[in-house]
This record gives C-alpha cells, structure tokens and sequence, in this order.
C-alpha cells in the first residue's frame, strides 16, 4: 500500500518525518543551510553569525506534570537555538487559537511564557493571533521563531561527529514523554512523573566556557536519544556505540516502560541535549555540566567508533551488542 | 530497578554462557513461541551471545502477526458503519488488510481509539450509549481473561452496546501444527511465559511425551532465557523430553485458576486461521452463545475479497521456516514504515525485530 496521504506517524520524529523532509522539503527548498538539517540554521550576515530556527507547538493535554504548552514553546525554541551553540536573544510568537478556548487557559499559558522567558534571558519581540473556527484547530497551537548569536570558533552541526568523540548528555532520559502520555491517557504511576521542560542555553553557554571545540549538540526531543543519535549518525557518516549501562532513567520511567512495552531510547525528552565533544577535553566538560541547574546528572553514554554510513550500536546490560534504529511510527503500546 | 536488575547481571549472564557452552556442542534449533521473547532475544543481543551450535528460530509468537487478513478486512468494515467505534490495542491500527489499514480508516474519519484495557472500551461504551463499542479481540491465553471479564462486566452492568470481534488464539494447537507439519527440525520450545501464567504447564504435556520435544516455560528478563535456553539444552543432552518452568516465580503448574474460569464461562473453543499456518482445529475463542449478544459477528458486513500482498512470505517466517532476510520483499517494499505483511507492523513481530536490531 502505497502512502498518499499524510498519517500521524509523519508528525513522529521518526523515519517517516525523515523522509518527509529529507524528499519533500529538501528537495523543494534547496539550500546549503536547509541541507545540514540541523535544529536551526546559523548564516553569515555581514561578519555576524546568527542563528535562525522555528517550531510549532501542538501538545495534548496543554498542561502536564512539570510543565505546560507555553514553556515548551519558549523553552523548545530556545533548546534549538542553543543546539547551533547560541546565545538566544529574541523570539517570535504566534498563537492559532479555536474559537471558544477559555480566556482563563490562554493568560495561564502567557503568564507562563513570560516567566519562561525571562528565565531562559530572551525577549519576545513580534507576534501574530489568528482564531479559527471551532474544530479547525485542536484548542490552541503556539509557534515560536527565534534568533540568537553564535560566537565567533564556534561550529556546531550534526554533520560534525568525528571519530573518537564522546557522547555525553545532561542526565535521565524519558520522562517528558512518560509525563505527557501518563497524563493524556490517565495512566496512574505510583509515583509522579515530571516533565523535564527546561531552558539548555545556559548549560550551552558553560560548556562553551570549557571548550568552543563541541563538534555536535542536539536536544533528543521527538523520536528520542535514539533517533537523534541516527540523524548524527547519518549526517556525520560515522558508526556510534552507547552502553546501555550507563544511560540514565529514572526508575519511575523504566518501570513505566517495562509495563507500557515501551522503549525509553524512543521517547521525547524536552530538557536533555545530547553533546558530541574530543575525549581529551571530556572530564572537564563533564565536571563543568554537572555545576549547571540542568546538567547535574551528566553522563558519558558512549562514543564515536568508526567512518561509515551511519549507524548507532547499543552495548546491553549483559554483554549483548544490537543495533538502535530509528523511530518508525509512533510507539504503541503492545497487545501482550 | 528492584526485581529486574538482578536479573540483567553481566557476570552471571556469562557464567550461564559457559555452561551452555560446556554441556553442548550439538547443532541445536530452539523455538520461541512468544513475540515478547522474540524481542527480549533481540533488544539483549542474545542471539549473537550464544555459541554458534545454538540456533533460536522465532515462531508464531505474535498476536498481530497470526491475525489473518480476513479479520482486519472484518473489523475496518465495522468501523465503516454508521456510528461505530472500534477500540482496540495499540499494535493493530497499521496492520494492513487487503486495501487499508485502522489507521487509515481513521485518517478518513472512522472512530477508532486506541486502548490500554477492555475496561477501557466498556468505559467508551458506556460514555456513548447511541453507538455500537467494538472491541477487537486479538491476542492469546493472556488477553482473553480480561476480555472475558469485560464481556461479563458488560452483562452484568447491562452495557448492551459493547460487543467483542474475536480472533482470540490458544498457543499449544499451533505448537502441535508446527510439529505435525516436520517443516522445521525443532529441538526444543521456549514456551511463553506470560500465557503459561494463565494456562500453567499441563497443557504443553503432550509435546514432551508424545513429540519428544523438551519444553521450558521461561521468564522475559535476560537471565531468564539464558537459563531456559539452558535448561533446554541440558534435557537435550541427557535424552529426556519434559516439560520444565524456569519461571517459577510467575507461572504455576496448574495456572491461574480465576483467569481460567473465566475464559472457560464466556468462551467456546472454535477452529480458527492463523495467518501463515491456516486452519487449526480448536485453536480459537469465540463467545459462547448464551453470551452472543457481546459477539460483534452479530452485526452485518460486508467484507471485501481477500488480498495477500504479493511475494509476502510471512506465513514461511511464522512457521520458523524461512528467516525474514530469506523474503524478497524484506528491507526492501516492506519496511516498518511501509509494512506489507503483519509481521513488519508489530513491534513483536519478527520482521521488525530483524528490521530493528539486526
């Protein structure tokens, strides 16, 4: 069965999304910027390298467990600018709202990305609001742009993984995606899942302190580590190899997990990034992240083992080896 | 994680290597009759583990994949009717039947949620008293107790507009089929852990004592079917065929007493299609009649002329007798994006675990 209409598992982060950009939009848009298909473009303007990045924010319910849809929507934006290795400045906003969307829920969420962006250190200087008919839009959507500075050595891209480099990231994978889906299906936990929702420019900025020399940063949000690890993988043409061991999860997800038949390399976090960088300099990077708010619970997960076409290789628990593939679809939760 | 890390311990995962190493060097073939081993094998790197004698063959283990296409036709034409909703478990909605999918259907407009209980589907029926809640009833022994409760929670709450389209499969006639049909030389079953909780080991009985075939009832965790595998391994070599549970801690010889009750009280044994195998004498659950108004083939529909995808052979690869790589379509118009047969769609399908991990 051929495909010809566009189904949800596009919108997943996955192989599908994937392939949407990479034979739709690439093709269509052509451009050396578009090309590296990272989580913003940074251009060249008169000496100035300006990073450049949009996203759209659609997230059902529009309040869960440690954050709501208007963090998400500064903070996300924020997180892609960051993963150019930015110094986010200023954003733009635009609400598509339905008709009959309670007043009450918009200033919650408004007041919440005011306060998120003082935190995060960014203005929001233009914006647009558009009311569509009811059942035109699911309640509110957000879209933020963003512009930041990036720092002259500074040359971060997906495309840069060289062999040898390390991969660390910023602490416990999954719980936004737990926090998001425990809330939406009335799943019940024993204990609370929280989302992770969290600004990553000022981590970025402490790491750059350590070393301008970070080949690869990129926040693992939909799709997961996993599928970030593939798209670096596959941009910067090298094989990477993580230890299943050493990947952080909070207990309350893994359980979570091991009952849903979920994967947790697969879900979304929304405060994570995941750090390409030489091994020389790794200790203290690593000492450094972990003074930071959102980098306390740093880890090394891995490293970049060969040249190749790209693929990402998992050391289990026991002394297994297995390949990490990308997302296809959305996960579900199994029959039995 | 406490009561799973004990049983991922890299030093004891090898020990139990080399003792399986020590006793065997046999060419050996073990099956797994479960898809949630199928994946537990991969997603551990187990298979690449073992000594290169021992050669684990995946059956029909999944749901999804023995769900013949008939059925996803049956139930895609109940979600066109006029003020139905079908509600179902994740793994089914891109499963394709001869033209389309659930997903698809839904894409079009057909109400169609996605489930985490059968409870969950009474609750929609309930919240919708003007529709027709049709729960699709895939699975094995595990799911059918609580589609059984739901049916009779139904009755007794007098919720008459849910009904259950059931395809509900017992594992031990198709294990029975595998050896009657000699396709594949198997040495050994690594029986389902999940399904024994319910059924208890009595029911495996007869492939020990008549087949010869040694039978381990195994847990899901690592260590858990490195122990199977060498449980099984170790009755190979001493020439004894018997049925085994190295999941004690979950699986007792008689079963769940209650979950069997209640499968017994709602559900009559019917032949039933497996996709891949075909018809298997009494190897299928339907409702009993005096429960016939929760059985969703009440209801008339028109189902379109089945189409298998050409060059497809998940039938052979469910029977363990070709590896997903051996089909021509493998990797290449069937991928997980684009699945043409169910073995591709589930996440417990083989196809997609050699798709994913191999």
């Amino acid at each position: 069965m051929k495909e010809d209409r566009i189904l949800l598992s596009h919108g997943s982060g996955g192989k599908l999304s994937f392939n949407l950009i990479k034979k739709l939009f690439l093709s269509n848009f052509n451009n050396p910027y578009l090309k590296r298909l990272d989580d913003g473009a940074v251009l060249n303007i008169e000496g100035l390298k300006l990073a450049y990045t949009t996203d759209s924010y659609t997230v059902d319910p529009l309040f869960f467990k440690g954050g709501n849809i208007g963090e998400l929507a500064v903070y996300g934006t924020v997180n892609d600018l960051a993963m150019c290795g930015a110094t986010p400045l200023y954003l733009s906003c635009s609400f598509i709202i339905e008709e009959g969307f309670s007043l009450n829920l918009l200033e919650k969420i408004v007041s919440s990305m005011r306060a998120a962006s003082a935190i995060a250190k960014v203005d929001i200087v233009t914006g647009d609001t558009k009311v569509v008919n009811k059942g035109a839009a699911d309640k509110i959507f957000i879209n933020t742009s963003g512009v930041g500075i990036v720092k002259e050595g500074v040359n971060i891209s997906g495309s840069n993984a060289k062999v040898g480099d390390v991969v660390m990231i910023n602490g416990p994978i999954g719980s936004h995606g737990i926090a998001v889906l425990s809330e939406r299906e009335g799943l019940k936990f024993e204990t609370e899942i929280k989302s992770d929702t969290a600004p990553l420019s000022s981590l970025v900025a402490d790491m750059l302190e350590v070393s301008k020399d970070i080949h690869v940063l990129r926040d693992p949000t939909r799709g997961g580590l996993s599928t970030s690890l593939n798209e670096i993988a596959l941009s910067s043409k090298v094989d990477i190899e993580i230890n299943e061991s050493d990947i952080p999860i909070q207990e309350e997800v893994r359980a979570a997990c091991e009952i849903l038949g979920y994967d947790p390399l697969y879900l979304a976090n929304e405060g994570k990034l995941v750090a390409f960088i030489p091994s020389e300099i790794a200790p203290n990077m690593l000492k450094k992240m972990k003074k930071n708010k959102y980098g306390k619970e740093s880890k090394i997960i891995g490293r970049v083992v060969k040249k190749s076409e790209g693929k990402v290789y998992l050391n289990t628990t026991i002394g297994g080896k297995r390949i990490v593939d990308m997302l296809t679809g959305e996960q579900l939760p199994r029959i039995c | 994680m406490k009561y799973v890390d004990e049983y991922r311990n890299k030093e004891i995962a090898q020990k139990i290597l080399r003792q399986i190493k020590g006793i065997s060097e046999k060419k050996i073939n073990l099956m797994e009759v479960c898809g949630t081993h199928t994946v537990a094998i991969f997603r551990n790197g187990i298979r690449k583990m073992l000594p290169s004698n021992i050669n684990l063959i995946s059956g029909p283990g999944c749901p999804v994949c023995v769900t013949p296409i008939s059925y996803v036709d049956e139930i895609i034409a109940l979600s066109r009717k006029e003020d139905f909703i079908i509600t179902t478990f994740g793994d089914m909605i891109r499963v394709p039947g001869s033209t389309s999918t659930l997903e698809k259907e839904k894409t079009d407009g057909a109400d169609i949620r996605i489930v985490y209980s059968t409870l969950d589907a009474l609750k929609i029926a309930q919240d919708n008293s003007s529709k027709e809640v049709v729960f699709m009833g895939v699975g094995f022994e595990t799911t059918s107790p609580t589609i059984a409760s739901a049916v009779l929670k139904a009755q007794k709450d007098e919720i008459n507009n849910f009904s259950v389209l059931s395809v509900a499969k017992i594992m031990p006639p198709a294990m029975k089929a595998l050896l009657e049909g000699k396709e594949v030389n198997i040495d050994g079953f690594i029986c389902p852990g999940h399904v024994s909780a319910i059924i208890g080991s009595e029911p495996y009985t007869f492939i020990a004592t008549q087949y010869k075939v040694p039978c381990v009832i195994c847990g899901f965790e690592p260590l858990d079917i490195l122990q199977g595998i060498y449980m099984l391994v170790k009755q190979i070599e001493d020439g004894r065929a018997e049925v085994e549970i190295q999941y004690e801690r979950a699986v007792k010889p008689e079963g769940n007493k209650i979950a069997l009750d209640k499968i017994n009280e709602v559900f009559k044994m019917v032949d039933s299609d497996w996709r891949g195998i075909g018809n298997i004498p009494l190897s299928g659950l339907e409702a009993k009649d005096k429960y016939g108004k929760f059985n969703a083939r009440k209801f008339e529909v028109e189902i379109e002329e089945t189409r298998e995808p050409k060059g497809c052979r998940c039938g052979e690869v469910l029977r363990g007798v070709i590896i997903p790589s051996e089909c021509p379509l493998f990797r290449k118009a069937c991928s997980p994006e684009n699945p043409q047969g169910a073995c591709m769609v589930s996440t417990e399908g083989t196809c997609a675990a050699y798709y994913k991990y191999n």
